[in-house]
């Protein structure tokens, strides 16, 4: 159907409706009732009322244009004019009845037109009797009227009964329950809604009182209604005692009644406790749900934090708190750049790798946890040598919080996909926006308020994507296009190696000065100031580049914001990850072999500040990269945001406001949080600094974004954001952070120095250890030690798992396929009967203007006479 | 508000909670709700409540479908949208936490359909997204984009090409909604 011409006519259809507004709220009154009322007039009357739509939107469309310009006649015979030949231009056979007809109708209208009642006319093209039986079909009245639900309902009583009697499987209630009522229906039509309801009585007598009471509570009837039936299907059951409540039970009541209240009030209050969400909600109400979707996703790595850091500070910096090492050399004094370096005062606490003990102490000292008593305990019953031991507790607290950290990225990739991508949902949810959005249980006005401002913001997305997805474009167009968008991909693509290559080099340069100016006996302040170049450097890199990847986006000009935000997302990305990766490889390659020697010349020269351990000093350098991180992005927030807004508005005199950038906001949690999870075995105390650098970013972020930003001028949909910055925070990242701590932790040698490994060739051996100490201690735990054997060492088993996963996933892929052809057809044969059904009304409505006494074609066939003059 | 706690008998009290979805708390709470709104001597259960007196309850006060709501659940006579006891209890009902997906989107489909013709056609959709936007100026759509809006929904949940949404296909298009359940709600 043609789109250029709907604005006219709708716009005339909103005027026009409200007209009909006044008249279809008086005949309201028969609709309850309608089958009730049994007086021809009234039914009539009643049909008129049915605002019936011929089911061809052209046909409708046609007669509306006739509706509203009826003293144009040109105007009129030009829309009938494109209507007959869109649809002649239609190949079904039965489209030819239906555009004879419509011609017809079109030479009639003129007569309507010429009447008084304008208002009318569109629906006078349908007789009353076609009219009576439209309103009557199954699939209207069945939200309305009172006998529809009755005898829907009786029905699927009688189903019940079916199914009860023949023990037949099958839905108490179709999909389509109207279609399942037609010959119900029909009854009706003869025998009244009385004859009706006596059957349903029959049939709830019958039910047993369980089902009977379930379905009642299932109709949609008013209560009196139910009552009504409840006590028909009662009459012939037992007399009812009219007592009063007991006064103690009206007490129970009361004091039920209180408990209730005060604890919704409770829930209410505890609701209004949930973490930012009064925040939260101002910001969707003013920027819509992308920006949204940043603020959510951050408060969803500040709860994996948290669990990380208690997790840590639970299992390994309480208890090696409670039992600090013996040897303690003295603590360099606190000076105030350790907040920077992370080195100095800091190296010899639980926050680092170094200072943790290979020792193995009573777990049931009164410092620890209860866990750790208890494993302490139990071990005790059956081996006295069995306590709290260091090197394994922190094997397992990192694996371990590693694991559910995976399990729980994936559950929410896979429910957040499961929400986001549905397979029965090829075109968008506008519908389901719309019917589904406003939230009932919000009564606050100004939060109401921020509900429409929110409602209309995604409409305007969800519109602004249609839009954009109807326009097309040349091949010379497209050309030029494809050349922009390649030249723009190999300048960020160079410029991302070219900053990696410099990253390296810059990274072993700094390392060689290190260690330089270790030989040369530098001061310790000295030596830590100069760590802090390469934070800085990566820092300003990652500062930089997104600032020309957005120039090059500026050159390409994307038209939909969302691709524009991928693409965004994926160049950060890319330069993000080879930066990490190339600092992967320098520290766990370069540094711990630089270590070596380092560490051989600490060792005669006496401490030098965590320098005779890689791990800490690794530890360190991630502590440093969090911290520069941190300072990068308040600095960029109010030079970028704040200055910028000024400078925009004081000396250009503009009137916009920056935009907030989602995905380079997005990308640096990202990597901040990458930064977190690789430091975590180095440093365990890490995820406090992340924490609280995002609570800080968190009101930073939110602050600015209120004062200098202004909601997206080109609003894009974020349904599926949250889905993709989840998954980017599961695949490059958490899974790079965890293949780099896992390769530590299989392959290189600890330092021998320092740490709970430190007489071990590689941390993965405390677990062998342990694993045969257990098989020497105790017979009963050989099934451990054989797991052990042959599921974690074998790699057959991780293969066989792979594949199993595999034939799972492969599986579902074609249990989705089918259910998608399934779909396919159902929709088909639904589009079949909306046609069957255009059809037979159109017969219908041919078969009655057949009938129609001459005397009234007469009078028409005048009028329009009259009319052509 | 003892006295008129006492009204309701403890045989109707168990019949309201057979008939409806709400416990029986949750009954008697509504009753001392609604018997808040009458004067002092009025029955509590017969009185029919005017619809401008029900819409002061802060719940409904500053619902965009205010008036539909009462025009839904009144059943009386005059057409007047009043709600007697009864009708309220029907109107926590379909809002309340136990009620099923098919009761709360019939409700909200009789909501909806803002002519009460059975169908929701393209005036009924114009009227819901103007209640959804609001009435400011700043948060209403233009015409062009009406125009579109209500195309693309007709389109996405018409199923059977009709030009109007009838109940079956709007309950298909909340079946896809998991979110529908809980934002289809009031709290007393």
């Amino acid at each position: 159907m043609s789109h250029d011409r709907k604005p006219r006519t709708t716009d005339n259809n909103g005027k026009h409706d409200r007209n009909e507004a006044g008249k279809t709220a008086r005949s309201l009154e028969g609709h309850r009732t309608r089958r009730a009322g049994r007086q021809m007039d009234r039914l009539t009357e009643m049909a008129w009322s049915v605002n019936f739509h011929l089911n061809l939107p052209e046909a409708e469309e046609g007669q509306q244009a006739l509706v509203f310009y009826p003293h144009d006649e040109n105007i009129v015979h030009d829309s009938f004019n494109e209507l007959i030949e869109e649809q002649s231009h239609k190949q079904d056979g039965s489209q030819v009845f239906e555009m004879e007809d419509m011609a017809g109708r079109g030479r009639e209208n003129p007569a309507f037109l010429a009447s008084p009642q304008h208002s009318h006319s569109n629906r006078e093209n349908f007789s009353p009797f076609t009219l009576r039986v439209l309103s009557e079909m199954p699939s209207r009245t069945i939200g309305t009227c009172r006998g529809a639900i009755i005898s829907q309902y009786y029905n699927s009583t009688m189903k019940l009964r079916h199914r009860r009697a023949a023990l037949h499987l099958g839905p108490v209630r179709s999909a389509r329950p109207s279609i399942s009522g037609y010959r119900v229906e029909t009854d009706v039509e003869a025998a009244g809604e009385e004859e009706n309801r006596k059957h349903l009585f029959d049939n709830l007598q019958n039910l047993s009182v369980s089902d009977k009471g379930r379905m009642l509570k299932t109709m949609p009837l008013s209560l009196l209604e139910k009552k009504n039936l409840r006590h028909a299907c009662n009459s012939k059951g037992f007399p009812h005692s009219r007592n009063q409540i007991p006064c103690c039970s009206q007490l129970k009541y009361y004091l039920i009644i209180g408990f209730r209240h005060s604890w919704y009030s409770l829930l209410s209050f505890l609701f209004s406790l949930q973490l930012w969400h009064v925040a939260l909600k101002k910001v969707s109400g003013r920027f819509g749900t992308s920006v949204l979707s940043y603020f959510v996703f951050l408060k969803t790595l500040l709860l994996f934090n948290v669990f990380l850091l208690l997790v840590n500070v639970f299992f390994l910096a309480a208890p090696q708190a409670a039992h600090p090492p013996s040897n303690q050399t003295h603590r360099a004094p606190f000076q105030g750049l350790e907040l920077l370096t992370g080195a100095g005062y800091f190296t010899d606490t639980v926050m680092y790798y170094g200072y943790y003990t290979n020792s193995t102490v009573n777990g049931c000292g009164p410092a620890l946890n209860g866990s750790g008593c208890a494993m302490g305990q139990n071990s005790l019953d059956t081996n006295p040598r069995m306590l709290y031991n260091f090197p394994l507790a922190y094997f397992f607290t990192i694996g371990v919080s590693f694991f559910i950290t995976c399990i729980i990225l994936v559950y929410s990739i896979s429910k957040s996909f499961g929400q986001s991508y549905r397979i029965d949902n090829p075109h968008g949810d506008l519908a389901m926006k719309m019917f589904c959005s406003w939230d009932f249980k919000v009564i606050k006005k100004s939060s109401v308020k921020l509900q429409c401002e929110n409602i209309c913001t995604q409409m305007k997305e969800l519109l602004s994507e249609l839009a954009r997805a109807s326009r097309q474009q040349t091949l010379l167009q497209r050309l030029a296009r494809m050349t922009v968008h390649l030249l723009a991909w190999v300048m960020s693509l160079g410029s991302t190696v070219a900053c990696a290559m410099g990253v390296y080099h810059f990274s072993t340069y700094m390392h060689k000065d290190l260690t330089t100016r270790v030989s040369r006996n530098e001061t310790l302040i000295h030596m830590e100031a100069s760590l802090l170049a390469l934070p800085v450097v990566v820092s300003t890199v990652n500062l930089l580049m997104p600032g020309l990847f957005n120039a090059v986006a500026w050159m390409e000009q994307y038209h939909a914001p969302s691709t524009q935000a991928y693409v965004a997302i994926c160049r950060n990305l890319l330069l993000k990850m080879s930066v990490l990766g190339v600092l992967c490889y320098h520290w766990l390659g370069t540094t711990i072999s630089g270590h070596v020697t380092l560490s051989k010349w600490v060792m005669q020269n006496g401490s030098t500040g965590g320098l005779e351990c890689w791990e800490t000093f690794v530890g360190q350098e991630l502590y440093r990269f969090l911290l520069m991180d941190f300072i990068f992005t308040v600095l960029d927030t109010i030079l970028g945001e704040f200055v910028w807004r000024l400078f925009s508005q004081k000396v250009l005199k503009r009137k916009r406001k920056p935009v907030f950038d989602i995905a380079r906001n997005v990308l640096d949690l990202i990597y901040g949080q990458t930064l977190a999870w690789l430091g975590v075995l180095f440093s365990p105390l890490l995820p406090a600094v992340q924490i609280i650098k995002l609570v800080i970013v968190f009101y930073i972020k939110r602050t600015s974004l209120m004062m200098n930003c202004q909601a997206p001028s080109k609003p894009w949909r974020a349904s599926q954001m949250t889905t993709i910055f989840i998954t980017l925070l599961c695949f490059p990242s958490f899974l790079g952070a965890a293949v780099a701590v896992t390769y530590t932790i299989w392959t290189i040698k600890p330092s021998e120095g320092c740490g709970p490994f430190r007489t071990l060739n590689t941390m993965f051996e405390s677990l062998k250890i342990w694993v045969r100490q257990l098989e020497e201690m105790n017979s009963n735990f050989s099934w451990f030690t054989w797991i052990h054997k042959y599921l974690v060492e074998n790699p057959f088993f991780l293969f066989a798992a792979a594949g199993v996963l595999l034939i799972v996933i492969y599986f579902h892929t074609q249990v989705v396929g089918g259910q998608r052809k399934i779909i396919s057809l159902l929709q088909e044969q639904i589009d079949n009967e909306g046609e069957d059904k255009k059809f037979l009304i159109t017969r219908l409505q041919d078969i009655y203007e057949k009938e129609r006494p001459v005397s009234v074609r007469f009078k028409q066939t005048e009028r329009r006479d009259d009319s052509r003059k | 508000m003892g006295a008129s706690a006492s009204q309701i008998s403890k045989e109707l009290l168990s019949e309201y909670q057979e008939l409806t979805f709400l416990t029986k708390q949750e009954i008697l709470l509504a009753h001392r709700r609604f018997s808040e709104l009458l004067s002092k001597n009025q029955d509590s259960l017969t009185t029919r409540v005017p619809q401008e007196k029900v819409l002061t309850l802060p719940e409904l006060k500053s619902n965009p479908f205010r008036q539909r709501i009462c025009h839904v659940f009144s059943t009386s006579e005059e057409k007047d949208d009043s709600l007697s006891f009864e009708d309220f209890l029907d109107l926590l009902s379909a809002f309340s936490d136990s009620a099923t997906p098919e009761i709360k989107s019939h409700y909200a489909f009789r909501i909806f359909d803002f002519d009460d013709d059975g169908t929701l056609d393209r005036t009924d959709l114009e009227h819901l997204v103007n209640c959804l936007t609001g009435d400011t100026s700043e948060t209403r759509l233009t015409p062009e984009e009406m125009t579109q809006l209500i195309h693309n929904i007709l389109e996405e949940s018409d199923i059977d090409k009709d030009g109007t949404v009838n109940l079956s296909e709007f309950q298909h298009v909340i079946s896809r909604s998991p979110d529908f359940v809980s934002s289809f709600k009031i709290v007393l």
